[in-house]
């Protein structure tokens, strides 16, 4: 029973020691337990995997993958946050600068604001294609000028009062429909996904006038289109599994639940006796506090589940399409590789 | 002979899409003089971790293969090199259409879940806030 139970375990988790991680890499390939059959079986991973969506918003989504291997769940990781297509602007024709900023920083922080528009409608730009039309380009227009203000009192110093126009935000970003665009795109739903993002700051005098134009890319081939994206942070983990080896009562029972974070151990008084339990292990974030407690650390595993993915895109335009699109890609790589 | 030939026509088929000019990903096989087709390494241009970790990862779950890894040759460069080996007198070529295969096959499930999943959430929203109404 215990060798059955410790082939278990280096099978299915990985193991937080105090000085170092066991069981890291996947090891179930066929040959290498006896009595196990590990070769690949497209029926049992489709009864076994489950896909559990946690909470999902228009800014962020999270899922759970359980079933599936770690190579195959940070390929998806992978594509989501360097291969799907994003707008973004990459071409600036700069008509004025007087900035402090120079031409190429300013196009550069250009580059890096994400815009709100669903990349599907629109096609790659064709190589040495100077001007673009309107099936692969969004142009924006920046023109802001900052003057005195004239209603400022006498000895303020606060540039906010000062100063008209003195800080450059997204908001100042305005869309230059192509063709039909503006038919396609009701008002307002091309935009920079945040207005508030300071571009530059300006003082009276200064003037810039400048033409932007947004083409679609992924992170290979765009130097700007990965932090773009804003598509979203892919974040893959195992989700904890902390086991309790013996039970632990009384006064330990509250040192025990302050080691770990919050939510995770919860204290019940069961006949007048204080029992520590497990109540949610995945809120933990392992700080590994319990090593430094010399009592308790022998009497707590903490474990990692391995084909277990606790999957959440951050700041996405739009989680649930990108997750579906990014499954997708992969599925594209394969298909073009076999021929 | 068959198969040979059929591998010769898919390298030589590659090598004149490869004259062509462009090519967005390209596939080649190198093998050491004197062993058989059944330890090849296969060079994949335009690819990275992404594919390569998943794929080897899938082609060493087939019984059949004795070896496979892969490496990526400089992070400069963007192709790898995977090599299979496998028991017996299998031509390698077979485990590495096998894993991209049921590569496919799992990336189609997974979507499908994935989507059932996102649509049962939202349905679940949609009548959770029906019926607070």
């Amino acid at each position: 029973m215990a060798a059955a139970q410790a082939v278990d375990e280096m099978r299915n988790r990985v193991v937080l020691g105090e000085f170092g991680v066991r069981n890291v890499h996947t090891t179930d390939f066929p040959g290498n337990y006896s009595g196990y059959d590990d070769a690949w079986d497209q029926d049992r991973f489709e009864k076994n995997f489950r896909v559990d969506v946690v909470h999902m918003d228009e800014n962020s989504l999270e899922f759970d993958m359980v079933g599936i291997d770690a190579a195959i769940a940070n390929a998806f990781r992978r594509i989501l946050l360097a291969e799907v297509p994003t707008m973004a602007v990459e071409k600036v024709l700069v008509y004025n600068n007087t900035s402090i900023v120079q031409d190429e920083i300013l196009a550069h922080r250009l580059g890096l604001i994400p815009i709100h528009a669903d990349p599907r409608l629109f096609e790659y730009r064709n190589q040495g294609d100077e001007e673009g039309t309107e099936i692969d380009t969004l142009q924006f227009r920046l023109q802001v000028r900052c003057t005195r203000n004239p209603h400022a009192a006498k000895d303020s110093s606060d540039p906010n009062e000062l100063y008209v126009n003195h800080k450059v935000y997204t908001r100042h970003m305005t869309w230059v429909p192509l063709g039909n665009q503006a038919d396609l795109f009701p008002e307002g739903t091309i935009r920079p996904v945040h207005d508030d993002i300071l571009i530059a700051q300006l003082r009276p005098g200064q003037e810039i006038d400048l033409l932007m134009h947004c083409v679609k890319g992924i992170d290979n081939h765009q130097a700007c289109a990965f932090a773009v994206s804003g598509l979203g942070e892919l974040i893959a983990l195992f989700p904890p599994d902390i086991t309790l080896l013996k039970p632990v009562e009384g006064e330990a029972a509250e040192e025990l639940s302050r080691c770990f974070s919050p939510g995770v151990i919860e204290v019940q008084e069961i006949q007048g006796k204080k029992v520590a339990r497990i109540a949610n292990p995945r809120l933990d974030t392992f700080s590994r506090e319990i090593f430094r407690n010399e009592k308790l650390k022998k009497v707590v595993q903490l474990a990692r589940v391995r084909d277990h993915y606790i999957c959440v895109v951050a700041r996405a335009c739009n989680p649930s399409t990108l997750g579906g699109q990014e499954i997708e890609t992969s599925l594209s790589k394969s298909k073009t590789l076999s021929l | 002979m068959e198969e040979d030939q059929e591998l010769e026509r898919k390298i030589s088929g590659l090598k004149t899409s490869m004259a062509e000019g462009e090519r967005k990903t390209a596939l080649e096989m190198v093998q050491a003089a004197g062993t058989d087709r059944h330890c090849v390494t296969f060079v994949l241009h335009e690819e990275d971790h992404t594919l390569g970790n998943s794929l080897r990862y899938m082609i060493m779950k087939n019984p059949e293969v004795e070896f496979c890894g892969y490496t990526t040759t400089h992070p400069s460069e963007s192709k790898i090199n995977l090599r299979i080996q496998t028991r017996g007198a299998l031509p390698a070529v077979d485990p590495f259409q096998r894993g991209l295969t049921e590569l496919l096959n799992v990336c189609q499930h997974v979507l499908d879940k994935f989507e059932a999943s996102i649509k049962d959430y939202k349905d679940q929203k949609a009548s959770r806030n029906e019926s607070t109404f």
